[in-house]
């Protein structure tokens, strides 16, 4: 069975007609090319498919294609825009050597900016707790935990 | 090629099906009375999703139920506070008026899964889905929830005790929709809690669960509820432990008595994540340290 649907992606409006069997996660890498958003686990065990759904993480591959219908999403690469600078979590992920291999990056980033969207001082059992659905099989997460808190320096600086 | 040519392991994928999505209620219960079991109500798909790419489950038809509007939001009503059942884990984690009057509940919610998967994960899903451990439903259990079901004949309240009949069973049957939650508000002086065991931070299944509550003065125990989940094919109330606690003056030894009691109260099995014995033993020690934390929170408010 295949339906038409809407989406609003990093800023941009699609129209896409797809199986219903897809999830958004198969929509934003297979149609949109969206390959920053990555599978791991197929199953919202991992977070690697981490996007911002209407502003809040979720995981991509636990969306039926046509329930994303009309939604606002944001995936990595709407994070920041090309001659845009980099937003301060990407920023602090690079400064702080919070990236091994990188495949859970792009779902790190997202989870990180999603819990200083909300707040801007979290504590490090805070910063924890939000990235608990987040897996990194580098095990570099005292890096990743010292990005989080650079960036939320990073964020409030830039707001004082 | 890495594995040396082979073709990569299936990622499992979805199976084909029928998408509805019905924008109302009374339309939602004619799909579902219609194609009977072969439909399946899609809530927050956290679980459902999983289960069909693991061939658990495979509807021909899934009915989404997201755009029906009244299945959604926390009210204060009667007494007590109604949550609908597409509400949000994460809603209800952040909703102050469950904080304060239902903390067990504001704990449990806190502890689901991930913070990703409580922006889907509904509290509907969590019961229909009927897993023994879902984490929700010991503080539903402790605070006596009546769960309203709809069905083409109208709608029926079933206290929480006798919603599950068993693992990924419950008393609703074809063409019945959960609606919402009624959770009546505690007593004066009731404290409650809600303690999960697992090995991990995230994306646990808990061990043991437990959520207990006393209405409590002067040390005093008025009234207590006790309950487990993971530990029986459904998420139970210790009514052996309750009955040891219940209108005594609470102290080490009431407590000791109680979780020896929860232990023989539960029927837990052996599998992946524990063996039987092991969650025997772990039932005693959150019972100990919920009704300890009770206690300390009595008699703290009775100092304060």
């Amino acid at each position: 069975m295949k339906q038409r649907i809407k989406l609003f992606v990093n800023g941009e409006a699609y129209d896409i007609y797809t199986e219903t069997n897809r999830t958004l996660l198969d929509v934003l890498r297979e149609d949109l090319e969206l390959t920053g958003t990555k599978r791991g686990c197929d199953s919202g065990e991992c977070g690697a498919c981490t996007v911002l759904l209407n502003g809040k993480p979720v995981n991509s591959c636990l969306i039926l294609a046509p329930e994303a219908d009309g939604q606002n999403i944001v995936t990595v690469e709407g994070v920041s825009r090309p001659n845009l600078p980099l937003h301060p979590v990407q920023e602090a992920f690079i400064e702080k050597w919070a990236i091994q291999c990188g495949f859970c990056t792009p779902g790190m980033i997202i989870s990180a900016k999603a819990l200083l969207d909300r707040n801007i001082e979290p504590s490090e059992e805070e910063i924890k707790q939000a990235l608990a659905g987040n897996l990194c099989r580098c095990t570099g997460y005292v890096k990743i935990i010292e990005a989080v808190k650079a960036a939320a320096e990073k964020v409030r600086d830039g707001r004082s | 090629m890495f594995n040396g040519g082979a073709p990569l392991p299936d990622m499992g994928s979805l199976p084909q099906f029928e998408y509805v999505e019905p924008s109302t209620l009374q339309h939602a219960l004619y799909i579902l009375n219609r194609y009977g079991d072969s439909a399946c109500i899609l809530a927050g798909g956290t679980d459902l999703l999983v289960q069909m790419r693991d061939g658990k489950k495979a509807p021909k038809y899934i009915v989404n139920i997201k755009k029906i509007p009244q299945l959604e939001g926390i009210r204060f009503e009667k007494e007590g506070v109604v949550i609908g059942a597409l509400t949000t884990v994460n809603t209800i984690h952040e909703s102050k008026l469950v904080k304060e009057m239902f903390p067990a509940l504001h704990q449990a919610a806190g502890v689901l899964a991930s913070y990703q998967v409580r922006n889907r994960a509904t509290i509907g899903g969590n019961l229909c889905n009927a897993s023994p451990a879902a984490d929700l439903a010991p503080p539903l259990l402790i605070y006596e929830a009546k769960l309203k079901i709809v069905g083409a004949d109208g709608e029926n309240e079933v206290p929480i005790e006798c919603f599950f009949l068993g693992p990924g069973k419950t008393v609703i049957e074809r063409g019945m929709v959960l609606k919402e939650i009624y959770i009546p508000k505690p007593k004066e002086n009731t404290y409650s809690i809600h303690l999960k065991f697992g090995e991990r931070r995230a994306m646990e299944c808990a061990i043991v669960n437990v959520a207990a509550s006393m209405t409590i003065e002067d040390s005093l125990c008025k009234d207590v509820k006790i309950a487990l989940g993971s530990v029986a094919p459904t998420p139970i109330r210790a009514k052996t432990a309750e009955a040891e606690v219940c209108g005594k003056k609470v102290d080490e030894e009431v407590i000791e008595r109680a979780a020896e009691a929860a232990a023989k109260d539960s029927r837990p099995i052996s599998d992946i994540r524990a063996s039987a014995e092991y969650r025997r033993e772990m039932v005693k020690v959150f019972v100990k340290r919920a009704l300890r934390s009770l206690l300390v929170e009595s008699n703290m408010k009775d100092a304060g």
